[in-house]
């Protein structure tokens, strides 16, 4: 189903992806680890187009989405949403209007311009709101809105794309442990109901065991964990966070049940990662 | 998503209805003021036509007679076109000194007064008013009835030209600054009040380098303005390149290479304030 060969991106003299070589059969929950700098951002941003791929392939169905361009290109990020660590909403407009920004390529310039949405359009973007249980909230400005519900606004966004994949760029790296449980368990519905691909750069080791089906490990551009959670040991992950005798999980943990002194302690040497 | 819209929970349809009569008011008051907008542009169009003289659409077809006239005539005549660019210099420079100085002069009226008219920074809260009320009056004159007036009290010359840019000048820029000071960080100012620094001290070192990039961008995007608004006043007798120009554009004197001259002369003029400015303000932007 999705392929990727070699792929790799070079700026100027550093490598941030290094020929990366993955296979998926069927639609999944993927959650890539590493340390920041690690190229997950670049590999996820390569597949939904926002950064070309310096060589190498990214195979959907068995078309190479790296070398499409102009409406085609277009009609590929529509079918490959993205979700954002800092949301990405346009702060100023309504919820529901954003959401509606998920059916942007198939509208013409002309509605988009004046906003005239068709109607069925906006029912089904409240659907989705009540869905993911903030349709209250739909004539807000984004904007006014806390960081958590604005994220499921995001995943809202992303839902009425009807996309195929869902690429998630550290979505919980910027809420706090209540919200972060309620997006990831969000991504996980979309997987399940939905029948979705999902893929998320994940900072923390436990919610990618949680959540995920598969996990891959990154550092410095390359693949050197595949697996499942339970093939995910402790010594594995020191592998790809680079960490020595010390690092535990505790200390990348988001969980509630972990928000003792170790996590506390754990964030304020340890900043979040852009 | 099709069930859930054919067992959507009362609560669900009751949003629904909600957010769509929302759309609906919104799309009515969109659809009127375009219908305002179309009325007011086609009648002022009506109104203006009308009232002319020769009618614009009598007047359309001709549009192209003067330029072409100018343009055949400096043709004919290019090899003169150097040397009389050469001898427009000396009177553009006079026009840029001219604007030079207003810029500056007005430029500082207006940071005072845009600090003085912000809410939020303003040295005398209750006074935002009066001093918003005196930008308007500045801006409010045309520089060419000022200049007039000036003129006639100072006699002819640069300096009443100065003067009149450099107030509206003062005026317009104050509008603009306030307007980027509005939306300066407030936590440096009062990191500054905490240490009991006076007004002065404080938007100086607090506002100032903040705002400085935008003020420096609209203070260099006024001084392009000015060259031409110094250009113009020449016209009513303040010298420089405007006085060039209207002793040689008037009709059947044979002087449209002149014309043609000191046009290229101010295009280049604006063409270099433009690249000079944007590398100042890519620098300052960026840091040294």
């Amino acid at each position: 189903m999705l392929q990727f060969d070699r792929l790799t991106k070079t700026f100027g003299a550093n490598t941030a992806v290094d020929s990366v070589t993955l296979s998926f059969d069927k639609p999944i929950m993927v959650g890539i680890i590493g340390r920041s700098g690690a190229g997950k951002s670049t590999v996820l941003r390569m597949m939904n187009r926002l950064t070309d791929a310096s060589s190498g392939a990214i195979r959907f169905e068995g078309r190479d989405v790296t070398a499409l361009q102009g409406a085609e290109k277009r009609a590929w990020q529509s079918q490959c949403a993205m979700i954002f660590q800092q949301f990405n909403l346009v702060p100023r407009m309504d919820v529901v209007s954003n959401v509606l920004h998920g059916t942007l390529n198939r509208q013409s310039v002309i509605t988009t311009m004046f906003n005239l949405f068709p109607q069925a359009d906006i029912l089904k973007a409240i659907e989705i709101l009540e869905r993911l249980g903030i349709a209250e909230h739909a004539a807000k400005r984004a904007e006014a809105l806390s960081g958590g519900q604005q994220q499921r606004v995001a995943i809202a966004r992303a839902v009425m794309q009807n996309p195929k994949i869902v690429l998630a760029d550290e979505p919980i790296a910027s809420l706090d442990p209540m919200n972060a449980q309620l997006v990831m368990q969000d991504l996980r519905r979309i997987h399940e109901e939905d029948g979705r691909m999902v893929i998320a750069n994940l900072h923390t080791l436990d919610t990618a065991r949680r959540y995920c089906d598969r996990i891959i490990g990154m550092r410095a551009g390359r693949v050197v964990f595949d697996g499942t959670a339970d093939q995910l040991t402790t010594g594995a992950a020191r592998d790809i966070y680079g960490a020595d005798e010390s690092f535990s999980e505790a200390a990348t943990s988001t969980e509630i049940g972990t928000l003792d002194r170790t996590y506390a302690e754990a964030l304020s040497t340890d900043s979040v990662p852009a | 998503m099709t069930d859930a819209t054919l067992n959507a929970a009362p609560n669900l349809r009751r949003m629904q209805d909600n957010y769509l009569e929302l759309v609906r008011r919104k799309r009515m008051y969109g659809g009127l003021i375009l219908i305002i907008f179309i009325s007011v542009l086609v009648s002022g169009f009506m109104l203006a036509d009308h009232r002319n003289a020769g009618g614009f659409w009598d007047g359309i077809l001709n549009i192209g007679s003067f330029p072409s006239e100018v343009v055949s005539e400096a043709w004919a005549n290019r090899a003169n076109l150097p040397g009389l660019m050469w001898a427009a210099i000396p009177s553009l420079i006079e026009t840029v000194n001219i604007a030079l100085a207003s810029t500056l002069v007005g430029a500082l009226m207006g940071g005072v007064f845009a600090l003085l008219a912000t809410r939020g920074l303003a040295r005398w809260p209750r006074l935002i008013g009066l001093f918003r009320r005196v930008m308007d009056t500045l801006r409010a004159f045309p520089e060419i009835v000022i200049a007039l007036v000036l003129i006639y009290i100072l006699g002819p010359g640069p300096v009443p030209a100065m003067i009149a840019i450099a107030l509206h000048t003062g005026g317009a820029l104050g509008k603009l600054f306030s307007e980027v000071a509005e939306n300066a960080d407030l936590k440096p100012v009062e990191g500054l009040q905490s240490v009991g620094a006076s007004w002065i001290q404080r938007m100086v070192l607090g506002v100032v380098p903040q705002v400085a990039p935008n003020w420096l961008s609209y203070a260099l995007l006024r001084f392009e303005i000015n060259i031409r608004a110094s250009a113009i006043l020449g016209f009513v007798g303040s010298g420089g390149i405007g006085y060039e120009l209207k002793t040689s554009m008037q009709w059947g004197q044979g002087k449209y290479d002149q014309v043609v001259a000191i046009f290229l002369v101010l295009f280049i003029t604006i063409v270099i304030v433009d690249q000079v400015s944007s590398y100042f303000r890519d620098k300052l932007v960026k840091g040294h």
